[in-house]
């Protein structure tokens, strides 16, 4: 590798961690991504100065295809579908890893180093895997594949099967690396498994997945680096696993569950004769739009709580039109974000933002749960199962212990739903039938709409 | 184990440290955009694909090279992009954008 080269790449490491630090505050992240380009734009241009490229042709076609369809989908691609789009790019990232660690083998496999072989082996198995297991998170989310978990008998069992025969041919390939039989059985199978991985998680569980998948693609770019003996996609890859950990593990933990317990759990399978029992015995107060109104302008404090069935109603431009009526007459108004209101990490901070919410009226959960008890008005927006109050009471309840925001404390609570049919997670929400709650049934958007018009 | 080998081991758990640190610091309302921002930087396995499709070593290595290079450059152009879009959305009260 020439000094330069070297030099364009040592620049870019440290320009991507310049800039992943931008990250810190709204304020500077746009610079910070800035930082980041350049760091990309120094690594490719270090990359085209290698001595083993010889034609650009076919650089110049791909890299032109592959950015006009970049463009593209960033451009054309609705905030709602960001959780699709980016787990469509984690199956680009994995396959791209993948098929480079191919490509090497195909080269040097008779002359391969054990321990290149190991790097390699890593790159290509998490790289198979998070293609396929990226793919169907993406059509679990599209709905080409039922959202729903698909299980079936011994399932964990045979994917914990599966997973050792990969290890296996792992150890196998590094000990005798010009097997090829092991290296493309071993490839086939770690895409295998990502399919079946993925196939028992339900929707709900899509932000833990995301995020998890997220640190293998970075995985997969980090055991490139190691089998092309380049530190920045080693750098590049150790930040991209460390940032889909660390949302792996806030997610879970706004879920209340463990790791396993997403991938092993088949959680979400409602219990449908208790649900049904529990809706029929709760007594619910409905309001019309006139008294939602009322009871939104008689206070001086009112905390919005989003989930995931505005963004399905469309509704963010309705709230922030109501929310800025609200203000004018001189109430307050916050918004409470629960980490999992959308459909991925941060996903509903990014439409409310659409939405022209200011982000200094977004608060998480933490910041804002003491002050639901001097809220007079808590407006309860598509959301159900973070806004369940059996998660603090309830130890039978199955999202017991998982943290809610404390809309149940609010002086009077107002929800807007569509029907009486019960959350995402099939469980009954007692915040409904309590006696400081009113309901307002039909479409978020439409009904927010008609507030609006009620108080003007 | 070779010595490059052993070096990328330290390099891998320093940046692993590294990313921990810095991403830990990254407030959840950017959350969304983290991950748009970190996609778009693991699209550096441009550097991996870029050779196998310029050294025309063999048809096979070139050809899957070329579907490297047009999955990474999605990732990078695109990923960058859609980063921004999102940032530029952000704005305080008053108007003032991101």
């Amino acid at each position: 590798m020439s000094m330069t080269a070297e030099l364009l790449y040592f620049l870019a490491s440290v320009l991507f961690i310049i800039g992943l630090r931008g990250l810190g505050s709204a304020e500077t992240a746009r610079r910070g991504l800035l930082i980041s380009e350049v760091g990309m734009a120094a690594a490719v241009a270090g990359t085209l100065l290698h001595p083993d490229i010889v034609t650009y042709k076919w650089i110049l076609i791909s890299a032109g295809v592959g950015s006009a369809i970049g463009i593209a989908m960033a451009a054309l691609i609705p905030m709602t579908k960001m959780p699709e789009r980016i787990a469509l790019s984690h199956s680009f990232g994995g396959l791209a890893a993948a098929l480079v660690g191919v490509s090497e083998y195909s080269l040097h496999h008779q002359t391969v180093a054990h321990s290149t072989m190991g790097a390699l082996g890593f790159e290509v198995l998490f790289g198979g895997l998070t293609f396929t297991g990226s793919l169907m998170a993406f059509g679990k989310l599209q709905g080409f594949i039922p959202g729903r978990n698909i299980t079936y008998p011994f399932q964990n069992q045979s994917n914990i099967a599966m997973f050792a025969g990969t290890a296996l041919l792992l150890v196998l390939l590094t000990i005798w690396p010009s097997v090829q039989f092991f290296f493309y059985l071993m490839f086939f199978v770690a895409m295998v498994l990502g399919v079946l991985i993925v196939i028992p998680i339900g929707g709900a569980d899509m932000p833990v997945v995301i995020s998890l998948l997220n640190s293998y693609a970075g995985l997969a770019a980090s055991a490139t680096g190691f089998a092309i003996d380049n530190n920045v996609l080693i750098i590049a890859g150790a930040l991209d696993g460390a940032s889909g950990f660390i949302l792996s593990v806030v997610m879970s933990r706004a879920m209340n569950r463990s790791f396993g317990n997403v991938l092993f759990g088949a959680f979400g399978k409602a219990d449908a004769s208790a649900v049904a029992a529990l809706a029929g015995s709760q007594e619910i107060h409905e309001a019309t739009i006139g008294d939602a109104a009322m009871l939104l302008s008689s206070g001086q404090k009112v905390i919005v709580c989003p989930g995931y069935g505005m963004a399905v109603a469309q509704a963010q431009h309705a709230m922030q039109a109501l929310a800025e009526r609200l203000e004018a007459e001189g109430i307050e108004v916050k918004y409470a974000i629960h980490p999992v209101a959308g459909r991925m990490p941060g996903h509903m901070n990014v439409l409310l933002a659409e939405a022209n919410v200011p982000y200094d009226q977004l608060k998480e959960a933490d910041e804002i749960n003491d002050e639901f008890a001097e809220a007079d008005v808590a407006l309860v927006v598509g959301a159900n199962d973070v806004v369940n109050p059996a998660a603090k009471t309830n130890p039978s309840s199955p999202i017991y212990g998982m943290p809610v925001l404390n809309a149940d404390l609010a002086k009077t609570c107002i929800v807007l739903k569509r029907t009486m049919n019960p959350g995402f997670a099939g469980i009954e929400n007692e915040l409904f039938a309590m006696p400081n709650t009113v309901l307002v049934f039909g479409d978020a958007k439409d009904t927010l709409e008609k507030i609006s018009q009620a108080l003007a | 184990m070779s010595h490059e080998m052993f070096l990328g081991l330290y390099v891998f758990v320093l940046a692993a440290f590294v990313g921990y640190g810095v991403i830990g610091g990254v407030p959840p309302l950017l959350h969304t955009p983290l991950m748009a921002f970190t996609n778009a930087i693991s699209g550096i396995s441009l550097v991996g694909s870029l050779v196998a499709a310029g050294a025309e070593h063999t048809t096979f290595s070139t050809a899957l090279g070329f579907i490297a290079v047009l999955c990474s450059s999605i990732n990078v152009v695109g990923g960058f992009l859609i980063t921004d879009r999102m940032l530029k959305m952000f704005r305080k009260r008053g108007g003032k954008n991101a």
